[in-house]
Parts: structure tokens; C-alpha cells; sequence
């Protein structure tokens, strides 16, 4: 058993570490990187709690090892604000009470970015169909969908 | 376990050649990293091929294309041509999973997967595409349907792994559809899935067919009694009525948390009636 | 001074009540920040795991630990020998549920742990140990367990309450209500008796269970965990342990969900005997499928009801005899669903009985509402088809059978003022209620109630000389309480909501506090938060009259400061929270109020929901296309939240009663431990679900609240059943209504 070494870019830094072949990039993040705003809710890809984008692209975590972040360009929720002053979205999760418990709330926040990128303006059902993925049990998503589609509006506004 | 990422179809040859048997290929990982986390696999060497040049592409070729092994569900919902061409195919594997999902979930990978609930290889096998198996023979190409043999299992030999799917050209007057039924409206396995892909003549009446049901049988099941029913027909009401019976007829599944034999039997013939009237609009012209 | 602690008078003009302000702990939440159960580490961590029986019900014969002992990395591996042999009785089933004794009583009963210097090390050591099952027979559904012939769980059987000749693995039996079922069913014009059943479902919290444990050889030991309860924790563990509690430190980390599944521990006791045997700190968090398989679920339930009405739609007698399986050991719900079936109506005649049944499955935990949701999905299914069989409007039905205030409930006390019936009227004054109805699609409603609990409370209020203020609580914020007791806070003090801060501290900080459950926290810990909060306004009050020189009673507390009043008070500027703690030292010293309680007067919770199905009569796909809840929240302290339990709750009840459900095999192993089929709602499953606040004040607290947080999981069973019933055209009495379920009701119909 020997580690692999990977180079990679987290959240805009430059970032090097050592993994086990079977450590998923959820672990390597966590449990190496000290980076524990991406959730283990299942470890499956059924939850979402873990999602990151990887080159732009979102997905989980758990289903990715990370020996195949190497040379790839990860972001987290941590990366999300731009130091003090939080993403669109992130405010308005606050504004529109879009979390209770906030175990969800990174990969949700994660997802919908990498949704708002792709689609400024999407409709509920857009949204609730992008976010299927991401389990909420304290919400029945209804003020998520709100914020999300409140983020929306305000960054097109910003623009 | 050692994770290998060789940068060449000969390496990753190599690889699996000399590992047989605890060599596994990794594509997007969305099935073999469940397996990974549940311990029910346990490789000696993990074999990631997207270093492989040409994996991630897709290409035109004869009309048709060619789609790399490590090609998501994502990359191909956003190829305008080739969901033009083959919208069932497309619509098929975008249902796999969530987003999440879609970022890493590849055709090559659902179909080695060989669950017979897959949701891409009865719009494959509709489709007439072929694999194109790498081994250390060099390459050969196999019909989509004669890749799995059993859940879990697949015709591949030794030292072999899907390196591309090709998906034909696509004939006039033609078009393709899936469908599935899952308990919710996402994140489910189908309980029943059938793909129909059909051909018209000049005047609109159906002139080939193919339909495969999934998730009610060992393996995806073409149904030629199915294609009889849609051959010679405009898809009326006695038609799709005579394709859900043959469907049914056809179905073998079994009872499990997922569903039971009666519903999966008599959900076979519903989809494929639902499937063959969105085929039929989309050879027509219709924009479905 | 003037202002009078014993005031009862409800308050009715609010400054922050009622406001919607963040919430103090979101930009942690947001930006990834907050530290849930599994994000802590400790110097020398250790990882453990937890070996589960692959058998339903199974002798364990022995246990050889010896080759994972000795593979290298491995620092210790515990068993039920390492854990006393005997502890108090009230914890031996929580003790013998962490880690099975004598027998394996479900699929992935705990039998030993290990902890290692790695997660990799650690699964591979499991795999070392070896067990010597004798496989018995094994139970899973409580009408089978409950035969003559069921497979016995335990040999000593049931309590005193189970008559004669019952199969052991009924453990008690409950009774309530009065009157003469018979005459009132005699009065009847129409009688309906049917069977309900429900599957088992799961809390489903997203955050799997986890802790970190370090125990010294001293005796003292320190324990983080994601927990409803950290004073339960520690007294469960240290009642387990032999530690004395006072030298067990608990602290709750944010905790992501619980809905009643974080009221009891799993992992904790085997964490702490891990780090005493290896004198490491060790950390265990469980796998999704270690939560389906061996964290409490609630109970499946098998229901039969006998209702009686007359033609104009008055209840004459109701009955309901309840049997639930709480899995491994007593102590299902079913004494509080006994208690709730027929709570929202006055009945002359009514009569519960209750049935707690034991089966080769996991201990029950609580879930939202325990026990109620099933009971309700049994009654308010019945009073929706006799009503549709006499033609009657659902609505008048209950509203004509409402509970008032006075009436004298099924399950014993009198009601005083409560809110079934505005709820009630606000439903029927809806546009929902008059919405046309396309092909294929039903209309549903139900009631739905919950007793709410006060309980054991402690906080501590403490002003900083810089005049912002500290509010120490110990009950975990599971969905914006902190931002509930932070308005308290600033409403009584008179200052703003970002002056205060709310924190939730360890079990050495505070006093007893009963665990985040019942309903418990807006309205218990809210009501010491005011209490504590009068204390230090009284403190102040003081303190100005002292620098004044005039009487104590001459001196209100007004819009955040201390003002003199009266006759004789005099002329003086009033002094600010800030300017009288900026001068504290030279007053007197540190100025701060504490209250401690056991708080009663929660005041029960009533609500009406309202759905919208439309069903597919080739698939049985059932669609929600709308729903709106009506509770009653006493006083919603901040709306957002009080509306998000009523969209949570209700979308728990939606997947309950769809798609939700724990599928055992003949095997007995479950079948479905994962979130791939044990199906949640997912968002796009949902419509957007409105929310209906009504406010009639609660009498027993002093701003009127209510516990909001279980009530909205009650009617959404039967609500959706009975929407399901008049779409489909067929009574659905089994729950969950998958597809499967409803294309067969609906074939079966078309044969019939």
C-alpha cells in the first residue's frame, strides 16, 4: 500500500497531498485537508451533502477518488464567498430561512452555483429537478427553491 | 489496492492483462465507488482510462458517433448533434442519477455495470449501437445487447474494456424514445424501462422497429414480437394497444423492493406504449 | 420595583417577536464553517468501528477477538464483557441495544467495536473477529410476533398489564377513553369498521450519527456528539459506564437533523469504552446504511378503528385497537398514539387500546410525533369515509365534532383554549378548498394533534460590561431555536436582536436540560429565557435605584433601560442596559439572571392539512400537486421557522405516506439500507407547500407560544390517503401508497 501523490487547485490554491489509492476525495478534503464543509450524508451519491464541481463540473464527492483530483481545479462551499462578502446565494439562504438543521445547506449551496452558472433564470421546476439530488429532510425544499430562485434574480439585477 | 492512470489503450491493455481478475476499470466511478465503500469488491489495482486520449470526445463518424468510455451523461445532454440525432439515447442516460450523477456517469460505465434496470442499454440496443471493445487483440466491435449476459456480468474477456460506444447514423424519417417508471420523480433505479427506436416510410407508416424493455428480465430483452406489432402501423390506438400486450407478454420480471412481477409486467406494456408514441412523433418531425 | 415576575398576562405587543431576523448560527452554516458531529478531531484520534450481526435473532455463543487484537494498528476491541455487567435498569435495553449480550436481536445488532490508528485498519479487524452465531428463529411483523407460535425475543415476556395467554413478545398493554362504545354505536345511523397498517420509516436525518470520545484513567472523560440531548448523553453513558456524571463533560456539536432518532445513544457508549481501554480519544461516525440498519426507526403499526356516525355527521362511539412493534425491545409510541387517535374531537364514547409488540428489528427511537401519525392516519381515514358515505362535507364533519376548549379529551385532562377549530374554519375559508379538481385528482384533509412537553430547564443570561448580552442554553438548535431565544431575549430586555448572543453550552455549564424533543425548546427554554431575562431587568432596576437613591419599586424597566416612575420617584434621565453594565463593578459586581424550571403548560397543538393528488391509473404514480397546512403556533416567535416545521413536517408525512418504508426479506435482513430505496422526497418530488400560521395564544407561557415543531407530521398520512382514495376511486388502508400498492387497489377495484 503507498500513497499517491496529487497536485491540485483548491478553491484557487495551489494544493498538494498525499492519499491512500481507495480515499475518496470527500475523505481527502475532511479528513486531510481539514476541509469539513462538504458532508458525508451517505457516501453513495444519494444524499448530495458532498457535492463539489470539479472543472467546472458538479459532483460527488464520496464517487470520486481523490488520486483523480490531479490536476484538476475543485471547489468547495469554502471557497464560496469571496472572504467577507458572501455569494448571492448565500445570502439569500439567510434572508429566506433556506436551511433548519444546515447539514444540507453546503452541497445545496454548491449545486445551485453550479446550476445559476449554467441557467440564470431557471424556472421551480428547473430548479427543484437540478437540486434532486441533494437531500433535504427538515425543509420540504420549499424555501430553498425560494432562495434559490431569489439568488437568481438578484444576480441577474447585479449584471 | 494501487490506483494505476495509464495514458494509453495499450498501457491500460497491459495492465488489466497482467492483474486478471482484481483489475478494475474506472470511467466515472458512480457504480464501482458504491462497490468500493460497501466492500462487496475489493480490487488489486483500480485502472482509471481517462487519461486515455479520446475518451472524453465525441465524434462524428459515418454519420453517426462515436462517444469515448469516459463521456458523461452530462457531456452528452449538451451535444446538440448528437441529441438531435439519437434524443432517446441522450434522454436515457441523462436519467441516470442525479446532476451529480450526470458529471461523471458514462455509457461504457452503465453498461458494464450490466444491471438489468440500466437505463441507457435499452435505448442503446434500440439504437443499434455497437461497443468497441479494447483488448489485447486489438479492438473489435460488438452489438450493445450482447455486452451484458447476466446482472453483474458481461461478455468481456480478459484484459478487454469498452473504449467507445457508436452510436449509427441515424436514417431518415426516424426517431427514438425511453421511458421508465420510478416510484419518484428522481434518484431512483427504474423498475421498468423500454426504449423504442423506429424508421417510417414516405408516407408515414412505420417501416422498422426496435423495442427493449429493461428491468424486467436477467438482461435488457429486444422484443421482435414488439417490432411486429409497430411495422406496417401509423402507431393508432390498436397498435400501441397489441405493442403493450406483446410487451407484457414478453416481460419476465421478478418481485423485489422495487416492484412487483404484476406491476412490472403490466408497466412494461404502458411505457412501451407511451415510448412508441413519442418515437413515432419524433420520426414524423415533431419537435418532442 | 414595579415589574411583576408573577405576571401571567399574555403579552400581545411585540418589538423582535414575530420579526424574521437571520439566524445568529447561518453564516456558519452557509460558508461551510459549522462543526457538525463528524467535522471534530482530536490529538492521537483513533478510529472506531462497530461489528453488526448479519442475523435477525441469534445466540452469540462466543466472541475470539484475538486476531484483530493483535493485527498492528488495532488499540483496542470491546464487547458486552467490557461494559459492566450490571447497570440501572432503566438503561439495561439502551446498554444491550449499543452492544448485544447474550443474543443478536435484529440485522445489524452491534456485538463488538474496534478502534485503530485507521479507518482502513479498523475495517480490516472487524473482519478478524470471529462470532459463533446459533442462528434462531426470527419475527419481523407485529401481527405475526404477536401469534401464539411467534418466535420469543425475550423469555420474560410482557409486564403485569398483559392478560393471559398473550404471545411473550407483547410487552404492555394501555387502555383510555370513557363512555360505553356500544351505545354510542347502537345511536349510530351508519358504522364502519376497517384494519390499517403502516410500515416502519426512518428519521431520515441527513447527518449520520457520530462522536468523538477521550476517557482518562482518572475518570474523567470528555464526549462530542451530534445529540438532541446532551445531558441525556452523559447521564445514559455514565449510568452505562460506571462514570459518575458529574466527570462526564458532553458537548453537542451542531446537529444535522434528528426529528426524535437523536433522543437516545448509539455510538457514544462504545466510543467512551473504546478510549478507556486504548487511552486514545476515538472517533465513530456511523455509514448511512449502519443508521438505517441500527438507529431507531420508528414503529410499523397494524390499526383496526370502529367509528360511529349519525346522518347529520356526529360521531356517536369511537374505538381503536393499536398494535406497534418497536423493534427489539418495549417501548413503542403506542401509548401516546393510544393517547392522541381520537384527540381532536369531542366524543361522548371513545376508547383506545394499545398493544406494545417486540420483533427481530431495530429499537424504535422517537420520530416526530411518536406515535401519533399512524394513530391519525387510522381515525381521520375512517371519519373520511363514513363522511363521503353519508355525504357529508369532511370539513363540517369535524368541525361539528371539534375539541374546545372544556371539552374533556379522549385521553383524559380538559382542554383549555385551543385552536382545532380555527384551524378548522381557516381551511374551510381557503381558496384551496373551493380550487376546481381536474380528471384523476382528489382532494384530502385531516386533523392532526400533539400534546407538547415542557420539562427540565435551565439557562443563564449574562451582561457583558460593554452592555451585549450572553443567553447560555443547553438544549441543541435543531432548527433555528437559538434565533428564537435571542428574540426572547431582545424582546424583554428592550434591545436589539444583535446585541445578544445565544450560545449552547456543555453539560458543565448549566444545569439539567431535558432533551430537544416534545416540541419542547420555543416554548420551555423560551419561557426561562424571559424568566432569566426579568431577573437581570430587576437586577438593573436595582442598581439605577440604588445610583438614584430612591426605592426599588420606583424604578421600570421601558424599551431597554431603567426608568423612574411614580410619585415619588423624582426627576432622572433613564439609564441604558449599557450604561448601568458599564458601571456594574461599581455597583455591585457582574450583572446577570438565571432561571431553572420544570416547566409545564406547553400547551397542546392542533392542525388541519389540505392535498391536492393526482393519481395515474396505468403506473399508480400518485403526483402531490398541492398542499397547505393550518396549525396553531400559540405566537410564532419567528415565523420562518414556525413555517418551516410546517413544510418539514409535512413533506416527512408526503414520503411516509408514498414511498417510505423498511423492506425486510424471509431472511429478516433489511433489504433497503440506503438512500437508493429507502425514498425520501426528493425537491422535485414537492410542490411548494403553504404554510397557514394561526395564533391563539397559549395561556401557559408568556408570550403565548407553542410547541410547532411534531403537530405538522400528524394529518399527512391520512390526508394524503384520503386525497389518494378519491382520485383513485379506491380506499387505500395500507400505507406506503407506493405504485405498486395503488395500481394493484386500482386493478383489484376494476376486477371487483
Amino acid at each position: 500500500m503507498s500513497q499517491i501523490h496529487v497536485t491540485t487547485t483548491i478553491n484557487g490554491d495551489a494544493t498538494e497531498f498525499l492519499c491512500e489509492p481507495e480515499e475518496t476525495l470527500l475523505d481527502v478534503l475532511r479528513d486531510r485537508l481539514g476541509l469539513t464543509g462538504s458532508k458525508e450524508g451517505c457516501g453513495t451519491g444519494d444524499c448530495g451533502a458532498c457535492s463539489v464541481t470539479v472543472d467546472g463540473r458538479l459532483v460527488c464527492s464520496c464517487l470520486m477518488l481523490g488520486a483523480e483530483a490531479q490536476g484538476a481545479r475543485v471547489e468547495t462551499i469554502e471557497g464560496m464567498a469571496d472572504g467577507d462578502d458572501l455569494h448571492p446565494l448565500q445570502q439569500t439562504f439567510l434572508d429566506h430561512a433556506g436551511l433548519q438543521c444546515g447539514i444540507c445547506t453546503p452541497g445545496i449551496l454548491v449545486a445551485a452555483k453550479s446550476l445559476l452558472e449554467r441557467n440564470p433564470a431557471p424556472s421551480e421546476e428547473e430548479v427543484r429537478y437540478w437540486l434532486a439530488g441533494n437531500l433535504c429532510r427538515c425543509t420540504g425544499y420549499d424555501k430553498i427553491v425560494r432562495a434559490v430562485m431569489a439568488a437568481a434574480d438578484d444576480m441577474r439585477r447585479a449584471s | 489496492m494501487r490506483y494505476e492512470a495509464p495514458d494509453s489503450i495499450e498501457g491500460a491493455v497491459g495492465l488489466l492483462a497482467r492483474t486478471p481478475g482484481a483489475c478494475h476499470v474506472l470511467a466515472g466511478g458512480t457504480d464501482l465507488l458504491v462497490r468500493l465503500r460497501s466492500e462487496t469488491l475489493e480490487p488489486e489495482t483500480i485502472l482509471d482510462i481517462k487519461r486515455i486520449p479520446g475518451m472524453h470526445e465525441i465524434t462524428p463518424e459515418d454519420g453517426g458517433w462515436r462517444i469515448g468510455a469516459a463521456v458523461s451523461g452530462a457531456q452528452i445532454n449538451e451535444h446538440d448533434g448528437l441529441c438531435a440525432d439519437w434524443p432517446g439515447v441522450a434522454e436515457a442516460v441523462g436519467l441516470i442519477g442525479s446532476t451529480q450523477i450526470q458529471g461523471r456517469a458514462t455509457l461504457a460505465g452503465n453498461l458494464c455495470n450490466a444491471s438489468p434496470a440500466a437505463d441507457s442499454v435499452p435505448a442503446m440496443v434500440a439504437a443499434g449501437a455497437l461497443a468497441r471493445i479494447a483488448g489485447p487483440d486489438g479492438t473489435r466491435d460488438v452489438p450493445v445487447a450482447e455486452v451484458p449476459t447476466g446482472p453483474g456480468k458481461t461478455s468481456l474477456d480478459t484484459g478487454e474494456f469498452i473504449a467507445s460506444i457508436f452510436l449509427p447514423a441515424r436514417p431518415e424519417r426516424s426517431g427514438d424514445a425511453y421511458l421508465r417508471f420510478i416510484p419518484r420523480t428522481e434518484m431512483d433505479i427504474a423498475v421498468v424501462g423500454c426504449a423504442v427506436s423506429l424508421t417510417l416510410d414516405a408516407d408515414s407508416t412505420v417501416d422498422s422497429a426496435r423495442v427493449a424493455l429493461g428491468a424486467v428480465g436477467p438482461t435488457v430483452v429486444e422484443v421482435e414480437t414488439a417490432a411486429e406489432a409497430l411495422v406496417g402501423t401509423q402507431v393508432r390506438e390498436g397498435a400501441q394497444q397489441q405493442l403493450a400486450t406483446v410487451c407484457s407478454a414478453a416481460a419476465r420480471p421478478i418481485d423485489d423492493k422495487r416492484g412487483t412481477e404484476h406491476f412490472r409486467t403490466h408497466v412494461a406494456g404502458v411505457l412501451a406504449r407511451r415510448a412508441a408514441a413519442i418515437a413515432y412523433a419524433r420520426a414524423k418531425g415533431d419537435r418532442a | 420595583m414595579a415589574l411583576d415576575d408573577r405576571d401571567t398576562a399574555t403579552k400581545l405587543d411585540f418589538k423582535v417577536v414575530g420579526t424574521r431576523p437571520p439566524r445568529p448560527d447561518g453564516i456558519d452554516k452557509v460558508t461551510g464553517r459549522a462543526r457538525f458531529g463528524a467535522d471534530m478531531t482530536a490529538p492521537g484520534m483513533l478510529t472506531g468501528r462497530v461489528l453488526r450481526s448479519p442475523h435477525p435473532h441469534a445466540r452469540i455463543r462466543s466472541i475470539d477477538a484475538s486476531k484483530a487484537e493483535a493485527l498492528p494498528g488495532v488499540k483496542a476491541v470491546v464487547t458486552r464483557a467490557d461494559f459492566p455487567a450490571e447497570v440501572p435498569e432503566d438503561v439495561a435495553d439502551v446498554l444491550d441495544n449499543c452492544m448485544a449480550g447474550d443474543k443478536a436481536l435484529y440485522d445489524g445488532h452491534a456485538v463488538a467495536a474496534v478502534a485503530a490508528n485507521s479507518a482502513a485498519v479498523a475495517r480490516k479487524a472487524l473482519k478478524l473477529i470471529e462470532v459463533d452465531y446459533e442462528p434462531l428463529p426470527h419475527v419481523t411483523d407485529v401481527d405475526a410476533a404477536m401469534a401464539p407460535d411467534a418466535p420469543v425475543l425475550h423469555e420474560a415476556g410482557g409486564d403485569e398489564t398483559v392478560p393471559e395467554g398473550h404471545s411473550r413478545n407483547v410487552m404492555s398493554r394501555v387502555q383510555f377513553g370513557h363512555g360505553d362504545i356500544d351505545a354510542g354505536l347502537a345511536q349510530a345511523d351508519r358504522v364502519i369498521e376497517r384494519s390499517y397498517r403502516t410500515a416502519a420509516t426512518h428519521q431520515g436525518y441527513i447527518e449520520p450519527h457520530a462522536c468523538l470520545a477521550s476517557a482518562g484513567p482518572d475518570g474523567q472523560a470528555d464526549l462530542w456528539c451530534c445529540t438532541q440531548g446532551q445531558y441525556m448523553v452523559r447521564d445514559t453513558c455514565a449510568a452505562i459506564l460506571g462514570l459518575s456524571q458529574g466527570q462526564l463533560r458532553v458537548t453537542a456539536s451542531e446537529i444535522g437533523g434528528g426529528f426524535g432518532g437523536k433522543t437516545t445513544v448509539f455510538l457514544e457508549p462504545v466510543a467512551l469504552a473504546l478510549s478507556r481501554k486504548a487511552g486514545r480519544p476515538v472517533k465513530m461516525v456511523m455509514s448511512r446504511a449502519e443508521v438505517l440498519r441500527a438507529s431507531g426507526p420508528t414503529s410499523s403499526s397494524s390499526v383496526d378503528v370502529r367509528l360511529g356516525m349519525t346522518r347529520d355527521g356526529r360521531i356517536t362511539a369511537g374505538f381503536a385497537e393499536l398494535r406497534y412493534q418497536g423493534g427489539a425491545y418495549p417501548g413503542s409510541p403506542v401509548d401516546m398514539g393510544s393517547m392522541s387517535a381520537f384527540a381532536p374531537y369531542d366524543l361522548e364514547n371513545v376508547r383506545t387500546v394499545g398493544w406494545d409488540v417486540v420483533t427481530n428489528r431495530p429499537k424504535a427511537a422517537a420520530y416526530r410525533a411518536p406515535g401519533a401519525p399512524m394513530a391519525a392516519f387510522a381515525v381521520e381515514s375512517a371519519i373520511d369515509e363514513l363522511s363521503k358515505e353519508l355525504g357529508l362535507d369532511p370539513l363540517d364533519v369535524r368541525l361539528k365534532n371539534a375539541a374546545r376548549e372544556g371539552t374533556k379529551a379522549s385521553y383524559g385532562p380538559t382542554f383549555p383554549a385551543i385552536g382545532l377549530e380555527a384551524t378548522l374554519e381557516a381551511a374551510r375559508a381557503h381558496p384551496h378548498w373551493s380550487a376546481p379538481l381536474g380528471e384523476n385528482q382528489g382532494r384530502g384533509v385531516a386533523c392532526g394533534f400533539w400534546f407538547n412537553f415542557g420539562g427540565n430547564t435551565c439557562v443563564s443570561l449574562n451582561v457583558a460590561p460593554d452592555g451585549t448580552v450572553t443567553l447560555s442554553e443547553g438544549n441543541p438548535d435543531i432548527g433555528g431555536s437559538r434565533a428564537s431565544m435571542t428574540m426572547m431575549a431582545a424582546e424583554e430586555l428592550g434591545i436589539p436582536y444583535d446585541r445578544v448572543r445565544t450560545v449552547i453550552t456543555d453539560t458543565g455549564s448549566l444545569g439539567v436540560n431535558d432533551v430537544t424533543d416534545g416540541s419542547r425548546v420555543t416554548f420551555a427554554v423560551g419561557l426561562a429565557t424571559i424568566e432569566a431575562a426579568r431577573a437581570a431587568k430587576r437586577e438593573m432596576c436595582r442598581r439605577a435605584a440604588m445610583i438614584w437613591g430612591i426605592d426599588e419599586e420606583a424604578v421600570v424597566w421601558e424599551d431597554g433601560a431603567a426608568r423612574p416612575s411614580g410619585p415619588n420617584a423624582g426627576e432622572h434621565p433613564p439609564m441604558s442596559l449599557a450604561e448601568i453594565a458599564a458601571i456594574a463593578p461599581n455597583t455591585g459586581g457582574p450583572i446577570a439572571g438565571h432561571h431553572e424550571v420544570n416547566a409545564e403548560g406547553a400547551g397542546v397543538s392542533f392542525a388541519t392539512h389540505m392535498v391536492d393528488t393526482e393519481v395515474d391509473r396505468d403506473t399508480g404514480a400518485v403526483k402531490i400537486l398541492r398542499y397547505t397546512v393550518f396549525q396553531d403556533a400559540g405566537k410564532a416567535v419567528h415565523p420562518d421557522y414556525v413555517e418551516g416545521q410546517f413544510q418539514g413536517g409535512a413533506a416527512q408525512g408526503i414520503g411516509w405516506a408514498l414511498n417510505e418504508e423498511y423492506i425486510y426479506g424471509d431472511d429478516g435482513v433489511l433489504q433497503n439500507p440506503g438512500f437508493l430505496d429507502y425514498r425520501v422526497p426528493v425537491a422535485s418530488d414537492l410542490p411548494m407547500i403553504e404554510p397557514v400560521i394561526l395564533e391563539i395564544p397559549n395561556p401557559g407561557h408568556p408570550y403565548g407560544v407553542r410547541g410547532v415543531g411534531e403537530t405538522s407530521i400528524v394529518p399527512p398520512l391520512a390526508a394524503i390517503a384520503n386525497a389518494v382514495s378519491a382520485a383513485a376511486g379506491v380506499r387505500m388502508t395500507q400505507l406506503p401508497m407506493s405504485p405498486p400498492r395503488v395500481l394493484a387497489a386500482i386493478h383489484g377495484a376494476d376486477d371487483g
